[in-house]
């Protein structure tokens, strides 16, 4: 056992790459998917109906697909319509648009509940529309589910191994690379399994340390 | 404590054809079956202080709420300086949410529950809406507000969280909030109803001199003491109607309706200690 771990030791370069593919695959995709988040929210707190209900399809729909299969849309189905990407970037969408649904969800929670007082002193002096959204309801509201959206981007993280099935080159995909060409499956998967777990710390610690930030704030 | 000369600027026009800065005219709301506000009339010159007075749930909040717009009124006409809200001139059509939100900027509010935005510091909440509503430069605005800041004394909070601070403290700064838009009217609904005894007279003091001051306020308020002092004019409210409009000596010394004094007796309407400044020190009639 401990020479599979000296054959992996030895390929580490590819691992480290790999994981670094993750970490930048898993930072945009969770800036992205905040960004899209915030419109889908507001269109789930619209006054006109049909727009509400365009978004609640969407991310209902969202919720309910397997996010393999989405990957797999994106990459090999949407090509028949006329539209291709490379394999980086259906990787990307593909996590960008399943978050951004549980993001806008998770947001749209906070927002209901969100004290109508806030919201009133608002609109008293002069707040409306996008600049009421933007600079009144979000702020607050991003940091109320703060914990809840460090979850999520751990979510994303592990979502993002799905991707070694469209040779998106991460973490998992290295690694199964390194266990298939050596056949070391035991050290090269736990050392990836390591380095997801020290990933996912770090965000935690992160989030725990804007989160005391956030407190002083409610 | 002293208190900032008011940071309105009145237009020309206002002094000039003398119309009122606020006036109410006949409007009536109903939430379901129940009549809140029946025809209620009331108008407010540049300086006057007006006190809104009546028993819990007589339509003082709705009445106030309805000036700027956050209930509609069923019927009924809102002017700020002569501009009718709520509707365009000549169409008469609806405004938009951007139109009465410009409008809106014009009317400073002070709530019962201070509704001070918790994720901006103190000088935060104060700049915030100069800056991004009335897009005035932010160095300049900074500076307006750190003065207000000195003037209800709570410069060492500048860069506090609204949950670090007192109940007092808290609505101190929502009025130096609704200070900093110069607003032409400002509205209290109110604002010591929430306090625990002891913070409401910090409060009614920094009221008391803006009042003495000159700036225009309508005053929803339980506090006897503060209407009989501040107050240029008492409007009585119950069950929706005006039912009385008086100077505070008469309202309190001889009230013309039945239902005043029972009002009175009950709220026991002996002036508060402490703010026992009369009017006639003042030199407003």
């Amino acid at each position: 056992m401990i020479n599979e771990f000296s054959i992996v030791w030895a390929h580490k370069e590819r691992l480290l790459v790999g994981f670094g593919n993750t970490v930048t695959l898993s930072l945009l995709a969770t800036v992205a998917a905040l960004a899209l988040a915030s419109p889908i929210t507001m269109a789930l707190m619209a006054q006109r109906r049909p727009v509400r209900a365009l978004a609640r399809g969407l991310v209902d729909g969202m919720r309910c697909i397997p996010f393999l299969l989405l990957a797999y849309i994106v990459y090999y189905a949407l090509p028949t319509l006329g539209i291709r990407f490379d394999n980086w970037t259906a990787g990307l969408c593909a996590l960008v648009i399943y978050n951004a649904a549980y993001i806008a969800e998770i947001l749209r929670g906070a927002w209901a509940s969100m004290p109508r007082e806030h919201i009133e002193a608002g609109l008293a002096f002069g707040f409306s529309g996008l600049k009421l959204y933007r600079r009144i309801i979000l702020p607050p509201i991003v940091l109320a589910c703060m914990p809840v959206l460090g979850n999520q981007m751990i979510q994303i993280i592990k979502d993002s191994a799905f991707l070694t099935i469209i040779a998106v080159p991460e973490l998992t995909h290295e690694a199964s690379a390194i266990q298939s060409m050596y056949y070391v499956p035991f050290a090269a998967f736990v050392s990836a399994v390591v380095l997801y777990w020290v990933l996912c710390r770090l965000v935690e610690l992160a989030v725990a340390g804007v989160e005391r930030r956030a407190r002083a704030r409610r | 404590m002293s208190v900032p000369a008011p940071a309105f600027l009145p237009s020309a026009a206002d002094a000039a054809a003398e119309r009122p800065v606020l006036e109410v005219d006949g409007i009536w709301k109903k939430f379901g079956e129940h009549d809140v506000l029946t025809d209620v009339s009331l108008s407010v010159r540049r300086g006057q202080t007006v006190c809104i007075l009546g028993p819990s749930g007589s339509g003082k909040s709705t009445l106030l709420r309805c000036v700027n717009w956050l209930e509609r009124p069923d019927h009924g006409h809102v002017y700020l300086s002569g501009q009718r809200i709520g509707f365009r001139p000549v169409s008469e059509l609806p405004m938009s949410q951007a139109e009465l939100a410009q409008i809106r900027a014009r009317i400073g509010m002070v709530f019962q529950h201070f509704n001070l935005w918790p994720h901006l510091t103190v000088l935060g909440n104060l700049i915030e809406a100069p800056i991004f509503v009335q897009r005035r430069l932010r160095d300049e605005v900074i500076a307006e507000a750190e003065t207000l800041l000195d003037k209800i004394d709570l410069r060492d909070k500048r860069d506090v969280y609204p949950a670090r601070l007192s109940g007092g403290q808290k609505q101190r700064v929502a009025i130096a909030r609704a200070l900093a838009m110069r607003p032409a009217v400002l509205l209290f609904d109110e604002a010591t109803s929430a306090l625990d005894p002891e913070l409401v007279g910090e409060v009614l003091g920094v009221m008391e001199e803006l009042a003495q001051d000159g700036m225009t306020m309508v005053v929803v308020t339980h506090e006897m003491g503060f209407a009989r002092d501040a107050a240029d004019e008492i409007v009585f409210l119950d069950h929706g109607r005006v039912v009385e409009v008086a100077p505070p000596e008469k309202f309190f010394e001889a009230p013309e309706t039945e239902r005043a004094r029972q009002f009175l007796q009950r709220y026991g309407a002996a002036p508060r200690a402490g703010l026992a400044r009369r009017r006639s020190q003042r030199g407003v009639e």
